[in-house]
């Protein structure tokens, strides 16, 4: 099924950056556009991800499916909920709105979401870190065009996020860029000069996504580092910031409408998300709630998938 | 894993296991070592000495440049710190506070970086370290260390401590074929021979020793006979080996897994050029990023085979 409706174009609302943002006739704002799913259809596609995250990194062998599980409902949103105006027909168009994943290891659903988008064969999900394939275990542009940033190293995205956001207000371009984060990648030291740079140039075209899923690989994030009462550290840096529960789907929508508002400054959401959300009942009997970097096993991913199922 | 067999060898375990068991071991007789981890003990194997004693072992969170300077603090209190984590991470992301707080005042830093080479697998590029030893091999008073296999490792590990002075030891992450035995003697700075030859020499290390050894049986089956060292030490290189084995068998091929710049391969040929000019052949992963895939199947799309060192060395043979 293609969700796209190429050809239907529309004049986009311009986003006004800041005092010294520039206007581009207004030609350079039409794009193509395709229909946001309705809330039903939305919570539908958030089963879809999560079967395809199961299904590829069980094939796989390895994987980091729980990461990627507590993202399902901001990356549904992002995607399918009118917030993410790209086009597969032309990944690299200029005036896309960018979702960079800079938890690299979470990108099942990325693959997920994009295969879904029409990017590529949903078919090819199941080639995830085999040799040849374009999916590899951590996200790589080179490899494909709608990849925006080759992560895996953990505290960079956010910094690439603010190159791409300080371009788009550069060319006047009304394009958003998303950033996601892990709880525990908020560690690097770089995630904090990048927050900086931001405010500073005021990029109200940039959101930070910081998926709290409360869990880091070597346990519970806040024994790991106290860094956790993200919204006052961040709001510190002159960002606006809002923290909901990033697994219930309408509080996200709510959330990313709030950002997309907001003109003057930098925006981020502090997104409080179980890690493994959607398979815990699953996941819980094993006595392992972070799972980390774990595929399901074939009996545990039969479980999975009979719980996932429309 | 079919590395080692054709060499008669038997599967051992990986190189971060053997170095986290022995740095437990050693713990008692070298009080004042201390773990600092970047949230990946449980990969590094650091955590198994951490667990042992708990006082001793700090997770600083995914912060590897904030992890190297805090050992370095510890070093200068007259701690031994033992910081670790991906070696990608280890040495990329924290290069700078590597030379500024360690390398520069020549500090007492053992750094291990474990996941190296391509055979990780499936991880894929953004995990693999394959720059590391051009990196680490590039700072004044830096040993650099790249054992074989479990058992060498045991004792690398341990002269690691005894050693005064920054030093980098590279950790993979598979089983690897055991080469050595409990009794060998290994000394930091000292190449091992393995195996004698006439027509070359084979300079290897790391996951490449096996193979090595390897291509050894099936060069001799071509009527090659071929020498295999173990330079487990880069830096400081041991000339008086490399010297010796061109002396007596005329020929190098060098084995890594490591880009082609840089590492043993470079460091080898430079000792060559200036004190025993010879024919070399290089086997490394080209000068490329690799991929995700099975760690066997990515060693061969990627040229680290034991073909690939016969045809090396029956080019060197030939010229
Ligand atoms: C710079 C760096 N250090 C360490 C790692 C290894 N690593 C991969 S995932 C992970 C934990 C990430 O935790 P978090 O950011 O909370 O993401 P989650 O998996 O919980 O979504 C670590 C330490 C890495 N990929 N990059
Ligand atoms: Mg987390």
């Amino acid at each position: 099924m293609n969700l796209w409706r190429h050809g239907v174009h529309w004049l986009r609302e311009d986003l006004l950056l800041n005092k010294f943002s520039r206007r581009l006739p207004s030609k350079e704002y039409r794009v193509a556009i395709f229909k946001p799913l309705s809330l039903d259809e939305m919570k539908a596609k958030t089963k879809v991800l999560r079967r395809h995250i199961v299904r590829m990194t069980t094939e796989a062998g390895s994987g980091h499916p729980s990461s990627s599980m507590s993202a399902v409902e901001m990356v549904t949103a992002l995607f399918f909920g009118g917030f993410m105006q790209h086009d597969p027909a032309q990944p690299r168009w200029n005036n896309r709105d960018r979702f960079i994943l800079s938890k690299g290891h979470a990108v099942p659903v990325l693959y997920a979401a994009l295969a879904e988008c029409g990017y590529f064969p949903v078919e090819e999900l199941m080639t995830l870190r085999k040799l040849g394939s374009r999916l590899e275990g951590h996200p790589n542009m080179k490899r494909l065009d709608c990849i925006e940033a080759s992560t895996g190293s953990l505290g960079q995205g956010l910094s690439v996020g603010v190159g791409h956001a300080l371009a788009c207000h550069m060319d006047g371009l009304s394009a958003h860029t998303y950033v996601m984060l892990g709880d525990g990648e908020m560690g690097e030291g770089q995630v904090w000069e990048a927050l900086a740079s931001a405010e500073k140039y005021k990029l109200a075209n940039l959101t930070a996504i910081v998926d709290q899923n409360g869990y880091q690989q070597t346990g519970a994030t806040k024994d790991v580092l106290k860094l956790t009462e993200f919204q006052p550290k961040i709001e510190s840096f002159g960002w606006h910031v809002q923290t909901i529960n990033g697994n219930d789907i309408e509080q996200v929508i709510a959330a990313l409408t709030i950002a997309r508002s907001i003109k003057d400054r930098p925006t981020a959401i502090v997104s409080k998300t179980q890690k493994g959300f959607g398979i815990l009942p699953v996941l819980a009997p094993t006595g392992d709630l972070n799972y980390h970097g774990k595929p399901l096993s074939k009996e545990l991913a039969e479980k999975a998938l009979a719980l996932l199922a429309d | 894993m079919t590395i080692g067999q054709a060499a008669g060898l038997k599967l051992g375990k990986a190189v971060r296991d053997a170095f986290g068991t022995a740095l437990k071991e050693l713990g008692n007789e070298f009080p004042t070592v201390v773990t600092v981890d970047g949230d990946v003990g449980n990969s590094t194997r650091t955590e198994v000495f951490a667990k042992a004693f708990p006082e001793r072992g700090f997770n600083v969170g995914i912060a590897e440049s904030n992890m190297v300077g805090v050992a370095a603090g510890l070093a200068a209190a007259g701690k031994i710190p033992v910081v670790s984590s991906f070696a990608a991470f280890l040495t990329c992301n924290a290069y700078d506070q590597i030379r500024m707080c360690v390398a520069y005042p020549h500090l007492n830093v053992k750094m291990v970086g474990s996941h190296a080479g391509i055979s990780i697998g499936e991880d894929g590029a953004s995990q693999m370290a394959i720059e590391d030893i051009a990196l680490m091999s590039a700072l004044p008073g830096v040993a650099v260390v790249v054992p074989a296999d479990a058992p060498s490792t045991k004792h690398l590990v341990k002269g690691m401590l005894e050693h005064h002075g920054p030093v980098y030891l590279r950790c993979g992450r598979i089983d690897v074929p055991e080469i050595y035995g409990p009794d060998s003697v290994l000394t930091i700075g000292k190449a091992n021979q393995l195996r004698d030859g006439k027509n070359l020499t084979i300079i290897a290390n790391g996951l490449m020793v096996g193979i090595a050894l390897d291509a050894a049986v099936a060069l001799e089956a071509k009527g090659i006979s071929a020498r295999v060292l173990d330079l487990h030490t880069v830096s400081p290189i041991d000339q008086e080996a490399i010297v010796k084995a061109v002396k007596e068998t005329g020929r190098l091929v060098v084995a890594e897994e490591h880009l082609p710049h840089g590492g043993v391969g470079s460091a080898v040929a430079s000792v060559t050029a200036q004190l025993a000019p010879c024919p070399i052949e290089f086997v490394n992963i080209g000068n490329t990023y690799a991929e995700s895939g099975d760690p066997e199947g990515l060693l061969k799309k990627y040229g680290l085979t034991a073909e690939a060192i016969v045809a090396a060395a029956e080019k060197v043979c030939s010229r």
